[in-house]
């Protein structure tokens, strides 16, 4: 395999664009990673959506967007793993890199969600779970989450507030992130007051929808140190991917997430590195709840104490292990099929060191971990500067 | 999508629940699939769930999705059966979402589950109601 680096990062903020279409927002995001890199031309384009279908009536993406770059004839491909869409694109590019049948690709990955009204979107986002036999009762993602966290609740002593303190935390990183949705300082009471959506989550426990789009341009280590000039040299040096049953009827133990566990076992793997190595990471705080079972399943606490380190400070800017310095799903937000590849641009830009007052100090080593569905499948990268 | 014809093909599971024994290793899959996920099995005898059963885990939907806004709060369990299988449904007949526990005993009644989507089809299945023992 060839050692595959990350020479170019892009991405529109993140919000309700009423203004911009899917197609655009996607070219402003490439055209960034593009010029970031200072590449013309690549090899294959990989996108990430989760379903252009149900939010704008649009398949047949990746040839239409490579149309809308002038770039007709390149190969590309769209991915879907649900909301691990974005993941998936940047662990495709990455594979056609490491072996050999691609030098440089453009990993995208975009969702228009705010062309469809609620309960629509709600609608997209449920397919996600399993149609005939969750869906067809009139569960939603976020009823799944509520039911596990009732279970992590129940096992660990996981409580209301601890869940509460995730978007507490996050919120106050996006407010420090140029490009979040939302810059809103909010505190444990405004999420324990906010609507209820699925006891036990409220409004502000869950992630908002929200349209955007992001990219990076891959290459070999070697070429990068060409392109990159005086700027760190970011290489992804694990990637893992795993899945779990979709439907959580069929889901032994319901208070861990499965996928992650072995998509980051398979990643440290690779990259030959324990949780205590890493400096930072995205995590896919689709819900509050899903943070803290995502820090347990990645090693960095032990099943059951995700919910005591975020109250502990543990997961802050300035704790042990910084989580969702971008301000995460929760407050950066959500446009699924992006959220992958968004994930990497902010652990990339924090390697590089140039994340602003969100910056976390000497940071060399970092991860993303994006989920599908309510854990039905989970993509862990793992990024060093080299 | 939630055509006639998808509402028809599902009657065997939504209206008699039926589900498959697997002939190698006993295990009970429902709905049926081609090859049992535990051992590997393709022969399956025909069984039919048991009707009672406990709430593993729970929620009561407040904001629903496309086909379920008449029938918000809408409370939603995944129930263990008897026999261990376990099975998403909506509890029906609540009138008070928060004496809804996990552990809770419940049965399996026959029920209208939706009727508001655009196919006009009425789709009946199971929903758990609170039971005694």
């Amino acid at each position: 395999m060839r050692d595959v680096a990350i020479v170019g990062i892009g991405m529109t903020s993140f919000g309700e664009l009423w203004q911009t279409s899917l197609r655009s927002m996607w070219a402003e995001a490439a055209l960034a990673a593009l010029d970031d890199a200072g590449v013309e031309s690549v090899d294959l384009i990989t996108v990430g959506c989760m379903s252009s279908g149900l939010f704008t009536g649009q398949e047949h993406l990746a040839a239409l967007l490579a149309d809308e770059l002038g770039m007709a004839g390149v190969p590309a491909a769209r991915v879907e793993s649900a909301c691990a869409s974005g993941g998936l694109a940047v662990r495709a590019g990455f594979a056609e890199v490491a072996a050999g049948l691609a030098d440089t690709v453009l990993v995208t990955g975009v969702e228009k969600m705010t062309d469809v009204d609620g309960a629509d979107a709600t609608y997209a986002l449920g397919t996600a779970a399993d149609s005939e036999w969750e869906g067809f009762h009139g569960v939603t993602f976020p009823g799944l989450y509520a039911m596990l966290a009732r279970i992590h609740m129940l096992q660990h002593g996981t409580t209301r507030e601890q869940l509460a303190q995730v978007a507490v935390k996050n919120h106050a990183n996006g407010l420090l992130n140029p490009r979040a949705q939302f810059h809103l300082k909010v505190g444990v009471d405004d999420v324990l007051r906010s609507t209820m959506v699925a006891d036990p989550l409220r409004l502000l426990d869950c992630s908002p929808v929200t349209d955007g789009a992001a990219a990076v341009v891959l290459t070999t280590v070697d070429r990068a140190r060409e392109l990159a000039g005086d700027r760190p040299v970011v290489a992804i040096t694990g990637s893992g991917m795993a899945t779990d049953t979709v439907t959580l009827a069929n889901r032994p133990a319901l208070g861990e997430l499965n996928a992650v566990k072995l998509a980051g076992e398979r990643a440290y793997a690779m990259a030959g590195k324990t949780p205590e190595d890493i400096h930072l990471v995205e995590v896919h705080d689709c819900f509050t709840i899903a943070e803290i079972m995502a820090t347990e399943a990645l090693g960095f606490f032990d099943p059951g104490f995700g919910g005591s380190a975020v109250e502990r400070g543990l997961t802050g800017l300035q704790g042990k292990i910084p989580v969702n310095t971008s301000g995460g799903l929760k407050s950066k937000g959500h446009p699924v099929g992006a959220t992958g590849v968004a994930q990497v641009v902010e652990v990339t830009e924090q390697l590089r060191g140039e994340s602003g007052q969100r910056q976390v100090e000497g940071a060399r080593v970092g991860m993303a971990q994006n989920m599908g569905g309510s854990g039905g499948s989970s993509v862990v990268h793992i990024l060093e500067v080299v | 999508m939630f055509s006639p014809a998808r509402a028809w093909r599902e009657f065997p599971q939504r209206y008699r629940l039926e589900a498959a024994a697997c002939s190698g290793c006993d295990k009970i899959l429902y709905p049926p699939r081609r090859a049992c996920p535990a051992c590997g099995g393709r022969e399956f005898s025909e069984v039919v769930l048991p009707k009672n059963g406990t709430v593993v885990t729970y929620t009561v939907i407040r904001v629903p999705p496309a086909g379920f806004t008449e029938q918000t709060p809408l409370p939603i369990a995944l129930v263990e059966l008897e026999n261990g299988v376990r099975l998403m449904v909506q509890i029906a007949d609540v009138e008070d979402p928060e004496a809804l526990e996990i552990g809770m005993p419940v049965r399996l009644e026959f029920r209208r589950v939706s009727w508001d989507g655009e196919a006009g089809v009425i789709f009946y299945g199971h929903k758990a109601v609170r039971s005694t023992s």
